[in-house]
């Protein structure tokens, strides 16, 4: 029996199986429209925290910033799929593209003469004129530009938009977005020692956050942008949609032939608009699943390939390996790069799933505390573990909460309703979750690092 | 003349004082993170929560104190709410390296675990201190407010800007003034303070000379944990007691402690005030202050500020870059990493 349990692959069918019959209980308990929403989450759960696996698990990298990089991926799913704001690019369109050529512009002169200037004394010098000139010119251009854009509709707008693209695009953009950060983040600190990198992540998430939150003309600020376009049908769509009615009545056939016509009615409608609501949700599902399959598969491969074997090796010896002649600095870059890419994708999945951006949603438990408990918890360096601990710990996470009042009101219940006690634990309930949640890593590090699912024939930490 | 001390006046009303006390708080958590990364090599991401622990307790404390009558007149009594926050949070960073910490430590774990250790303590801490207080903010300083109103100091004066002198910022400075020199008396001086020194400098040599090193683990961690509470205090006195703000002070204290060189304390110091300097220069609108030395038509329209306030936390990590790029030993050459 004790050989069974430590078969990987059978470990890994008994979890997803009980995993699979919680939704399922979830499903038949409350509604399944409810389910399918949990399971969309923790599919991008489960891609968030193959990302972080890539990083951590392959090669130890410590990302602390995930917030950013989900965030930097949120922010393309609104400029690409958002329609254009015809009225505030016609006011501010121009000075906006304007400032952004004076950034780029200045940027450009600063590298070339920082390597122009290797030994000149006057180095610094020149290149803080430079700056100070860049930044007033700037200024200059963008501030009449966001000026003009925000007083656009300010209510309903107020912002730019985005370019109308398919949302289906903006997630190849998203991860574009936060392999950029990445990669200036990465040539900065990686090389250093690594809680420079850890540093380094927690600075570019709150900087990300918090343009997001004040450039209303990007973001719409604390305003947020509601209505982002989606890849599947609307609702409403499908309940006119008679050939959607006619499915579902075929569908219902049984039970709606023991009614009589007024009742039929009134129970088609209510059938039709429950779903609808589950057939959009099921949609993206399949297409999250299919993200999920495909980076999943990419991860296996990769790790499967001399390529992650050398990339175990520098996580398991660095000197030994820069020994070999590895490069260890560009591994880690490409790996750094590759697994922010990633959190951009969920970033955008995540927007175009909600149908809106809220920058001030974004917090650092939600998205970058939580994802390390799914990957320790999973199991690091296994990208089914990754997997696994994306639904399990989204899982728990959502039932935490109900369950946390649930437990308050219990232990509680001995003292009456206006005790002053009674209802500073009931009102403070919900944060036992991130106490939990920081117990729950701190207890699978010390006590089972390997997580639900080990690494296989990798060295254990 | 009057022109140039009323803008002088400005200065120093909306920026100078404001930076120095914000920076002797940065420069005190600072030290906490130096002290710590000196002798147990990890940079402790739960410094910022363990300063919001603090303040949360010495809260409660503080008002058990006030409800017994007890005041410290024209001194807020949250100076003394906060000894007993104090010696709590001694025994809860000890349990914390008791249960967490010390097993990294004697099977010699990387760095980084040690790092991701203290972000689930950060966590745990976070969750905690909410569930104390709950998430909202609370004002706790009493006593007298000013020590030098705006409005007196232009009746003693005769200027037209006014300088107030909040008594929390004369409290910061001197408290932060004692503490730095107690520091430093302590690490140069005492048998104890150089035994630290000697174990951070070489752990073997320090071990075979025969000094304690769970006694030095014990001291360094009391003494980052009295930093952080009086830190905190400091700051939610200043600045009023909001849970989440700490979580924000704790990449301006990182950037303090790597400006300043990893594992100096007197870098600890120094990167404080850089950081509290640049960002309080850099987000003050310098319109008023302008007014009084340049004729008012040659000014641009606008505030004249370079940055935002709320992009301070972009000042810190530009100012991070920067020293990563150019110097990554910090200015006094701490750590070489």
């Amino acid at each position: 029996m004790s050989k069974l349990w430590h078969n990987n692959t059978l470990r890994a069918l008994a979890f997803f199986s009980i995993m699979a019959f919680m939704l399922v209980l979830v499903g038949v308990n409350q509604s399944w429209s409810v389910a399918i929403a949990i399971l969309n989450l923790c599919i991008i759960s489960a891609i968030m925290s193959l990302g972080l696996n890539l990083q951590w698990g392959y090669a130890g990298l410590f990302n602390v910033g995930i917030m950013g990089f989900t965030a930097l991926g949120g922010i393309a799913a609104v400029l690409v799929s958002y329609p254009p704001v015809k009225d505030a690019w016609q006011v501010g369109g121009l000075g906006i593209l304007g400032s952004l050529v004076v950034l780029l512009a200045t940027i450009a002169v600063c590298v070339t003469l920082y390597r122009k200037l290797q030994s000149s004394s006057y180095r610094w010098l020149v290149l803080s004129l430079i700056i100070l000139v860049g930044y007033f010119l700037l200024r200059l251009v963008y501030e009449p530009a966001v000026k003009a854009i925000e007083a656009t509709d300010p209510s309903r707008s107020g912002f730019l938009g985005g370019l109308g693209l398919p949302s289906l695009l903006s997630w190849l953009v998203g991860g574009l977005f936060a392999a950029g950060a990445a990669w200036f983040i990465g040539k900065i600190a990686l090389g250093l020692k690594s809680d420079y990198l850890a540093i380094a992540t927690l600075g570019i998430a709150e900087i990300v956050v918090s343009v997001l939150r004040n450039e209303d003309w990007l973001s719409r600020g604390v305003k947020n942008v509601t209505g982002v376009p989606r890849p599947v049908p609307y609702e409403v769509e499908l309940q006119q949609s008679p050939r959607f009615i006619e499915w579902v009545s075929n569908w219902n056939s049984a039970k709606l032939a023991a009614l009589d016509e007024v009742a039929r009615n009134d129970a088609l409608q209510k059938l039709v608009s429950d779903a609808s609501s589950i057939a959009v949700k099921l949609s993206y599902t399949g297409l999250f699943t299919a993200v999920l399959l495909l980076i999943l598969l990419l991860s296996v491969l990769a790790l499967h390939s001399p390529w992650g074997r050398m990339v175990r090796a520098i996580r398991d010896n660095e000197v030994a390996a820069s020994a070999m002649g590895k490069d260890v600095k560009g591994r880690h870059l490409q790996i750094f790069v590759l697994g922010s890419a990633v959190f951009g994708m969920a970033g955008a999945m995540l927007v175009t799933l909600d149908g809106q951006f809220t920058p001030g949603a974004y917090s650092p438990l939600r998205y970058t505390f939580l994802v390390w408990v799914m990957v320790m918890v999973g199991g690091s360096g296994n990208n089914l573990g990754a997997v696994l601990g994306g639904f399990v710990v989204w899982f728990l996470w959502v039932e935490a909460e109900p369950a946390g009042f649930w437990l308050m009101n219990t232990i509680t219940s001995g003292l009456d309703d206006g005790n002053a006690l009674r209802t500073h634990l009931i009102n403070n309930a919900q944060y036992m979750r991130v106490i939990v949640m920081g117990l729950v890593l701190l207890l699978v590090m010390r006590f089972s690092p390997w997580g639900l699912l080990p690494e296989q024939n990798g060295q254990r930490r | 003349m009057t022109d140039f001390l009323n803008a002088l006046v400005l200065l120093t009303n909306f920026v100078l004082l404001p930076a120095i006390t914000y920076g002797s708080q940065l420069a005190l958590g600072a030290l906490g993170v130096t002290l710590l990364y000196a002798v147990l090599r990890f940079s402790n991401f739960a410094q910022g929560e363990t300063m919001a622990m603090g303040t949360a307790l010495a809260i409660l404390c503080t008002t058990l104190l006030q409800s017994i009558g007890v005041s410290l007149g024209v001194l807020p009594t949250a100076l003394l709410g906060m000894l007993p926050a104090i010696v709590i949070m001694w025994g809860v960073v000890l349990l914390t390296d008791r249960w967490v910490y010390r097993y990294y430590r004697t099977k010699r774990s990387k760095s980084i675990v040690f790092v991701m250790a203290s972000v689930g303590v950060m966590f745990v801490m976070n969750g905690l201190v909410r569930f104390l207080l709950g998430a909202g903010d609370r004002n706790f300083e009493d006593g007298e407010r000013f020590i030098i109103s705006a409005a007196d100091f232009k009746l003693m004066t005769g200027l037209e800007e006014g300088l107030a002198l909040k008594t929390t910022q004369v409290i910061t400075i001197v408290l932060a003034a004692i503490l730095v020199i107690a520091l430093f008396w302590f690490l140069q001086k005492t048998k104890t303070g150089k035994s630290m020194r000697a174990y951070s400098d070489n752990e073997n040599l320090a071990l075979l000379s025969g000094i304690d090193p769970h006694r030095v683990v014990r001291i360094t961690w009391m003494i980052s944990a009295t930093l952080a509470v009086i830190a905190g205090v400091l700051y939610g006195l200043d600045k009023g007691y909001k849970p989440l703000s700490y979580f924000n002070l704790l990449l301006p204290i990182f950037a303090a402690v790597i400006v300043g060189g990893v594992g100096k304390p007197a870098g600890a110091i120094l990167g404080g005030f850089v950081i509290a300097f640049t960002e309080g220069l850099l987000t003050y609108a310098y319109k008023a202050f302008l007014n009084y030395l340049v004729p008012p038509a040659w000014l641009p329209e606008g505030l004249i500020q370079f940055l935002s306030t709320e992009y301070k936390v972009a000042i810190t990590f530009v100012i991070l870059v920067i020293v990563l790029l150019v110097r990554p030993t910090g200015i006094l050459r701490g750590k070489v990493i």
